[in-house]
C-alpha cells in the first residue's frame, strides 16, 4: 500500500472510522505509557523513586481511550493510579517522571509524587490518594459546569475497590438529583490491593451500582482501545446532553502488583497470563492494524525501540534535574506567603 | 450602624457577598426552603433563587467534596454544616482535600471556600451535639480557622472569609446566634489573622475566643470590682494566630489566662500558652493558666452540663491565682 492509500485507510470499528493518524497516535500513546511505567518500576527498584508507586500496565486502553473521547476542556480526575491518565492527557512526560523522582521540574514541583499528578492547563485535576475521595470532588467540578453552563463534562475515575466508599453514593445521588454532567468511570481491574472483586462486592456488575439513583450504566471492554473510545464517547455525549450522569464500568486488568511492594501472590500466574497474552490492549491494536494492512510487525518493533529510547531520554532529563529548592517547603500552603510559620527556631537567652 | 443579631449579621454578610460576586453560592442541609436550621439563611432562597441557595441531601462528606471541586473550578462556595458535629463526617474532604490541594498540586489549584456552621457547646443536647473541635482543624496547615464572638465580628469576618483565597473554617456559636449588637452597615470587613483587644487592662491578660470572650469580659468586670484590671483579647482568627497582639499585652500585664470551651488536651489554650512561654518567657511573672472545658463528653443533666463548661467564676479564680491574689 502506498503512503497515500494508507492515509485514506483506517479501521472501522462498530461504525466509527479511525484513520491511520489517530490509530498511530493511540498505539504510540499506549506503548509509551507501558514503557514509561516499566521505567518507573526500574527506577523504583533502584530506590530513585520513593514511597508508593502504582503502575497501570495493562490498563492503557482505558487511559488512552478516555482521553481520546474527551474534549480538552473536560475535567478528568482519578485516584493515585494516575501516571497513565496524566500522560494520556498530554502532559509533559519529563515533568511526570521528574515528579516521580521528586525533582524541581516535577509536574507539581516535586511536592506531590506518584499519587498526586495535577495539570491545570489540561484540566487534569489529580491524583488523589484517599480511596474514593476524588468522587465528591468530581461532583463539584460537574456542579461548576452546571452552575456556569460551560458545556464541560467531568470524568471521575475510581477503582473497583473505591466504588464501595460511601462518598461515591452520596455523589451518585446528588449528581443524578441535579442532573450534573459527569461520567463516573470505574476501572474494574479485578482487584483492590489483594482483595478480588467478588470478595468485596455483593454486586459485582459494577455498572449496575447506579441503578437506585437512576444512573444508567455501561460495561465496556477496557482492553480494547477502539471499543473503549467509541463507547466512552457515547457516555460523554450522554453527560453533555444535560440528561445527567452516567456510570461506565471499564473491564480491565493490572499486570503488576497493586504498588511496587506487592508481589501479587493472591492470584495465579495462569490468570495473569490469560489477560496478558489473550487480551493485551497494545497487542490487540497492533494485530488489528496489521490485519488492515496499516502496519507491519517490523514497523511496530521499530516503533517500540524508538519509544524505549524516548522514555530513556525522558528519564535521563528528569534525573538530571535538581531537587526542589528548599524555599519550596513553605510555598503553596496558603495563597499568601505565611508569616510566623511554626515552629520558630528556638532562641535561647 | 444597626442593632442586629449575630445570626442576622451572618445573613447580611452572605447576602452582600452573593450580591457582589456571582461565583458565591450557599449550599447545605435545610439552607434554602427551611431558611436554615438556625435561620442564618433566612430569606436567601427568595433573594437569590434555587441555583445559588441549594438544599442538599444529608450527606456531609459528599457536599463538602462538592464544594472543594467547585472551588477548584473557580466558584466560591459557602458550605454550611448544620453543626460542626456533623462535619466530622466530612473531615476527609476538609483535611485531606481542601487543606492540601494547593500544596499537592504545586500551587496549580486552590480551594477558596468557606465551611461554616454552628460549633461549640449548645444547651442540653448531650454529648454528640455539644463540643468544640476548633483545635482539630486549627492543627492543619492550609486551613484558616475563624470564630467570631459578637455580631459585628461575625459580619466582618464572614465577608473576609468569603473573599479569602484559601479554605476558611468558620465556626459560629450556637448559643450566640440570638445575641444583639451594633453592626456596621454595608462594606465592613475584618481582615483575618487580627486579634481584637476587647477590653484594656494592665494586670492580667485574658485570651478567649468565641463564646468564651463574653465570659472573659464578664470575668473582667468582676475582677475590676476586686481591684484587678484585666485585658481581654479575642484572637478571632485561631489560625493564623495573631500572637503579636497577645505578646504585646503579656509584655504589659506579665500574666495570662487562656480560656476555651473545648477540652484541655492539645487545645487552643495549650498552643497559646506554649507560644507565650516560647516568645514571652521573660515577660511572665507567673505561669500561664488555662481554663477549659472538663475532659468528659458533654453530659445532659443541667447541673452536670454546667460543671463541664468553664464558668465566669473559673476565669476569675484563675486570674486571681496568676495575680497572686488567690
Ligand atoms: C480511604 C482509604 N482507605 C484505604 C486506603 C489504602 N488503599 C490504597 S489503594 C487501595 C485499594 C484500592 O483499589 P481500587 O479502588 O480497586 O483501585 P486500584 O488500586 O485497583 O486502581 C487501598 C485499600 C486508602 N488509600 N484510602
Ligand atoms: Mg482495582
Amino acid at each position: 500500500m502506498s503512503a497515500k492509500q494508507k492515509q485514506a485507510a483506517g479501521i472501522t470499528h462498530d461504525g466509527s472510522f479511525y484513520d491511520l493518524e489517530e490509530l498511530n497516535a493511540m498505539h504510540d500513546k499506549m506503548l509509551f505509557i507501558r514503557r514509561f511505567e516499566e521505567k518507573a518500576g526500574q527506577l523504583y527498584g533502584l530506590k530513585k523513586i520513593g514511597g508508593f508507586c502504582h503502575l497501570c500496565n495493562g490498563q492503557e486502553a482505558v487511559c488512552v481511550g478516555m482521553h481520546h473521547a474527551a474534549e480538552k476542556t473536560d475535567y478528568i480526575l482519578t485516584s493515585y493510579r494516575d501516571h497513565g491518565h496524566v500522560l494520556a492527557r498530554g502532559s509533559d512526560p519529563t515533568a511526570v517522571m521528574a515528579e516521580l523522582l521528586g525533582r524541581a521540574g516535577g509536574i507539581v514541583k516535586g511536592k506531590g509524587g506518584s499519587m498526586h499528578m495535577f495539570d491545570a492547563e489540561r484540566n487534569f485535576v489529580g491524583g488523589n490518594g484517599i480511596v474514593g475521595e476524588q468522587v465528591p470532588i468530581g461532583l463539584g467540578l460537574g456542579f461548576s459546569s452546571w452552575y456556569k453552563d460551560d458545556g464541560r463534562v467531568t470524568m471521575t475515575i475510581m477503582g473497583d475497590g473505591g466504588i464501595n466508599q460511601g462518598a461515591v453514593y452520596e455523589s451518585f445521588n446528588m449528581a443524578a438529583l441535579w442532573k450534573l454532567p459527569i461520567v463516573f468511570v470505574v476501572e474494574n481491574n479485578q482487584y483492590a490491593m489483594g482483595t478480588s472483586l467478588d470478595r468485596a462486592s455483593a454486586e459485582t456488575h459494577l455498572f449496575k451500582r447506579g441503578i437506585s439513583f437512576k444512573i444508567p450504566g455501561m460495561q465496556i471492554d477496557g482492553m480494547d482501545v477502539l471499543e473503549f473510545d467509541k463507547k466512552m464517547s457515547e457516555a460523554i455525549a450522554h453527560a453533555r446532553s444535560g440528561e445527567g450522569p452516567i456510570l461506565v464500568e471499564a473491564i480491565t486488568y493490572r499486570y503488576r502488583g497493586h504498588s511496587m511492594s506487592d508481589p501479587a501472590t493472591y492470584r495465579s500466574r495462569a490468570e495473569v497470563d490469560e489477560w496478558r497474552s489473550g487480551r493485551d490492549p497494545i497487542a490487540r491494536l497492533q494485530a488489528q492494524m496489521i490485519e488492515a494492512g496499516l502496519a507491519t510487525e517490523e514497523e511496530f518493533k521499530q516503533r517500540d525501540k524508538d519509544i524505549k529510547k524516548e522514555v530513556a531520554a525522558v528519564a535521563k532529563a528528569a534525573e538530571a534535574q535538581p531537587e526542589p529548592d528548599a524555599s519550596e517547603l513553605w510555598t503553596d500552603v496558603y495563597s499568601d506567603p505565611i508569616e510566623g510559620a511554626y515552629p520558630y527556631p528556638v532562641k535561647v537567652g | 450602624m444597626s442593632k442586629i443579631t449575630y445570626r442576622d449579621a451572618l445573613n447580611q454578610a452572605m447576602c452582600e457577598e452573593m450580591t457582589r460576586d456571582e461565583r458565591v453560592f450557599l449550599m447545605g442541609e435545610e439552607v434554602a426552603e427551611y431558611n436554615g436550621a438556625y435561620k442564618v439563611s433566612q430569606g436567601m432562597l427568595e433573594k437569590f433563587g434555587s441555583k445559588r441557595v441549594i438544599d442538599t441531601p444529608i450527606t456531609e462528606l459528599g457536599f463538602a467534596g462538592l464544594g472543594v471541586g467547585a472551588a477548584m473550578a473557580g466558584l466560591r462556595p459557602v458550605v454550611e454544616f448544620m453543626t460542626w458535629n456533623f462535619a466530622i463526617l466530612a473531615l476527609d474532604q476538609i483535611v485531606n482535600a481542601a487543606a492540601k490541594m494547593k500544596y499537592m498540586s504545586g500551587g496549580q489549584y486552590s480551594v477558596p471556600m468557606v465551611f461554616r456552621g454552628a460549633g461549640g457547646s449548645a444547651a442540653r443536647v448531650g454529648a454528640q451535639h455539644s463540643q468544640s473541635l476548633e483545635n482539630w482543624l486549627a492543627n492543619v496547615p492550609g486551613l484558616k480557622v475563624v470564630m467570631p464572638s459578637n455580631p459585628a465580628d461575625a459580619k466582618g469576618l464572614l465577608k473576609a472569609a468569603i473573599r479569602d483565597n484559601d479554605t476558611v473554617i468558620f465556626i459560629e456559636n450556637e448559643i450566640n446566634y440570638g445575641d444583639v449588637g451594633e453592626v456596621p452597615d454595608g462594606e465592613y470587613i475584618i481582615p483575618l489573622g487580627k486579634a481584637d483587644v476587647k477590653r484594656v487592662g494592665k494586670d492580667v491578660t485574658l485570651v478567649a475566643h468565641s463564646r468564651m470572650t463574653g465570659f472573659a469580659l464578664a470575668a473582667a468586670e468582676e475582677l475590676a470590682r476586686q481591684g484587678i484590671e484585666a485585658e481581654v483579647i479575642d484572637p478571632r482568627t485561631i489560625r493564623p494566630l495573631d500572637e503579636n497582639t497577645i505578646l504585646v499585652s503579656v509584655a504589659k500585664t506579665n500574666r495570662a489566662v487562656v480560656i476555651e470551651e473545648g477540652w484541655c488536651f492539645a487545645g487552643i489554650g495549650a498552643e497559646i500558652s506554649a507560644r507565650i512561654m516560647e516568645r514571652g518567657f521573660d515577660d511572665l511573672d507567673a505561669p500561664v493558666a488555662r481554663v477549659t472545658g472538663k475532659e468528659v463528653p458533654m453530659p445532659y443533666a443541667a447541673n452536670l452540663e454546667g460543671m463541664a463548661l468553664p464558668s465566669v467564676a473559673d476565669i476569675v479564680e484563675a486570674a486571681r491565682v496568676v495575680c497572686g491574689r488567690a
